[in-house]
């Protein structure tokens, strides 16, 4: 991988785990409304995946979007001021964390409904598919969202239709409170292999490592062979939602995940290893990274609010 | 008598009927919690708003069933033990989630009784948090009882205070049809009289918490505390209201809201959903169709816009309607 290339990836993935430190903070002082579920340590899936593709490609996110969003190239600054319900954000307010989306970057969404994003994909995938173009159409979803039976049609119906779509499955090991070898019967990446299509897995703390994955996904989709999967197990740094009192997982889980499974941690090791980047090089990066999270904090504040007005716009019909 | 928040109500409803009948269970998302978590803690979400806490130390892990994120089996295997002889519950950890698991509401649970000839009853009670305050965006937000109270089949019923909430519980897990229970999220933490003891509040008997000469408000679920405070404030003035809290709007207890229409002549009906096919279009409707000749002015409904529910606080304040709104009706009625 070229050095840009290197070094964009490396300011994606501490962009996100940025990003998600500063609200797990901000949100402790009240200023921001609702629910919001981090991405911090699952970074290397989302900018593993995006990195390979463009503007033309198509994402569909869930409830835990930040990471996918940003990744895909969704501007910071409109994210945090969509999170902060102004309306400048990327939804004027009307979506707030678990909604944000940007059609001209592809990102058709982050999601509420937990297995409401792979069927979309799959729409996403047979309109590339009958416009002969040569894009894919991802679908990310958890280990806890890999059980909802939509998640099963979609990739059947994408085997059938041998549409490009690829189904990215993040198990972090959790859904909400329930731990997933509980809750996935028999074994995600087998199920998903009984559909018919290739799972190439991947180590998701491990940006390298999941780009790879998501390079033979979409060599498989350009040749014209259809759907595909990517398994990666990956940590799930914070609770299910800020303020998640987390009775369900051990200290020792908690911090062994910090240590060991940090994907920041581990992609510096490697490019300061085989020399590809230097620590100043990275430390630039870092600078520059938290500058733009304070920038996104101060303008998401700053910006304009909405009015009780604005409730009735962006409909189509009005009693 | 002890005071009690709704959610501990609920909680204590639950409680007792898991310990009278032992065909009764509860199936959900984290309903307990904490299965196969690294600090191996059972009893570690007593589901999301904390309703089924304690249950599952009390009651074993056979009764109290953490289930995968798949709503439609949920409510697909709360019927088909309903059928075979059991009391189940089901719990939807968000009204919303009824999108998931709709045929197996409408077109199973809510058609057996009928379509069957009477052979069998479905007494799954189906628990629902539900409405907007959170600021939970357009999927966790929704009343969704409105669109559920037009499908024949089903019992809908929305507690507006703790006291309601226990009782009728009790009645829905006791009732041999199906109920489909909606907790306002919002008044979860509400608190008023509760006794130990467990009791029924009939399903379908309208609550009358204001008694007053001149308008008759209509409300549900946390409209009913919003129309409270209208209510209330107005009385300063010497405006005095029948507030009615139907409590199920199917059944509904017509005659409830035509004896006091009939007495004040005036109407205002209140709900948080969006305007169109609502429950405030259809008590209107049955107004104006039963009690016309009882009016004396338009009726006045106030509702949610016809949008979903928004995310900013601004907005999803400008969406409910609270008791300025409610106040503005009653007003209205009156000039
Ligand atoms: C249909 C539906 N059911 C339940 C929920 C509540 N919920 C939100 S996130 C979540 C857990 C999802 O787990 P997983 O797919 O593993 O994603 P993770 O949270 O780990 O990123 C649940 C149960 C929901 N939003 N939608
Ligand atoms: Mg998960």
């Amino acid at each position: 991988m070229d050095k840009d290339k290197l070094l964009r990836a490396y300011s994606q993935l501490k962009t996100i785990r940025e990003f998600e430190e500063r609200l797990n903070v901000e949100i402790a002082t009240g200023e921001i409304a609702g629910f919001t579920h981090l991405y911090a340590g699952q970074e290397a899936v989302a900018v593993g995946v995006c990195e390979s593709l463009d503007d033309k490609d198509y994402i569909v996110s869930t409830h835990r979007g930040h990471g996918h969003c940003m990744a895909k190239g969704g501007d910071v600054i409109d994210m945090m001021k969509e999170i902060y319900g102004s309306t400048e954000g990327l939804c004027k307010g009307k979506g707030g964390s678990m909604h944000i989306a940007d059609f001209d970057r592809g990102i058709l969404g982050a999601n509420g409904i937990v297995g409401g994003g792979p069927p979309l994909a799959v729409g996403a995938a047979i309109a590339i598919k009958q416009r002969g173009d040569k894009n894919v159409a991802v679908s990310f979803s958890g280990d806890g969202s890999s059980n909802q039976g939509t998640v099963f049609e979609a990739m059947n119906l994408a085997v059938v239709l041998e549409v490009p779509s690829i189904f990215v499955f993040e198990n972090n090991g959790y859904g909400e409170h329930t731990g997933a070898d509980y809750a996935v019967g028999g074994d995600l990446l087998k199920r998903t292999q009984g559909f018919g299509m290739p799972v190439f897995t991947a180590d998701g703390a491990d940006f390298f490592s999941v780009y790879d994955a998501t390079q033979k996904a979409i060599a498989h989709a350009n040749a014209g062979q259809g759907p595909s999967a990517i398994y990666a197990e990956c940590p799930r740094y914070f609770g299910h939602y800020v303020g998640d009192p987390q009775k369900y997982r051990s200290k020792d889980e908690l911090s062994d995940i910090r240590e060991n499974q940090d994907c920041l941690k581990i992609l510096r090791a490697k490019v300061i290893e085989d020399a590809s980047l230097t620590e100043a090089e990275l430390a630039t990066a870092d600078e520059q990274v938290m500058k733009l999270i304070d920038d996104a904090v101060t303008a998401a504040r700053a910006a304009p609010r909405p009015v009780a007005a604005d409730v009735l716009e962006d409909v189509y019909i009005n009693y | 008598m002890p005071i009690k928040t709704y959610r501990d109500a609920l909680n204590e409803a639950l409680h007792q009927e898991f310990e009278r009948d032992e065909r009764v269970f509860i199936l959900g998302e984290d309903v307990s919690g904490g299965q196969a978590g690294s600090a191996g803690v059972v009893d570690a979400a007593g589901g999301i708003f904390g309703v089924t806490k304690g249950l599952v130390n009390k009651f074993g892990v056979d009764r109290v069933i953490d289930t995968p994120i798949s709503e439609s089996a949920i409510i697909g295997a709360a019927n088909g033990a309903a059928l075979a002889g059991m009391r189940p519950i089901a719990e939807l950890m968000f009204a919303d989630f009824i999108g998931v698991s709709m045929d197996q509401i409408f077109n199973q649970l809510a058609k057996f009784r009928y379509m069957f000839g009477g052979k069998t009853t479905c007494p799954v009670v189906v628990r629902l948090p539900t409405g907007a305050g959170m600021n939970m965006a357009a999927q966790h937000s929704q009343t969704m009882y409105q669109m559920m109270t037009s499908v024949p089949g089903l019992k809908v019923v929305m507690p507006a205070n703790a006291y309601d909430a226990k009782g009728l519980l009790i009645s829905a897990i006791r009732d041999d049809d199906p109920v489909l229970f909606f907790e306002h999220k919002g008044l979860y933490n509400d608190k008023c009289e509760v006794p130990d003891e467990p009791y029924t509040v009939p399903i379908g008997e309208a609550d009358m918490p204001r008694e007053g000469d001149d308008v008759t408000v209509v409300a549900f679920s946390r409209s009913v505390k919003f129309a409270i405070k209208a209510i209330d404030k107005l009385q300063e003035e010497g405006i005095s209201c029948d507030l009615v809290d139907p409590r199920s709007s199917s059944p509904l207890d017509e005659e409830t809201i035509l004896e006091s229409v009939e007495a004040t002549s005036r109407l205002v009906v209140v709900d948080e959903s969006p305007p169109r096919c609502g429950l405030t279009a259809d008590i209107a409707a049955m107004v104006a169709s039963k009690g016309f000749s009882s009016l004396k002015a338009p009726i006045e409904q106030v509702s949610a816009p016809h949008t979903p529910v928004p995310f900013a606080r601004e907005l999803e304040r400008a969406y409910v309607p609270g008791p300025a709104h409610i106040e503005a009706a009653i007003r209205k009625t009156l000039a």
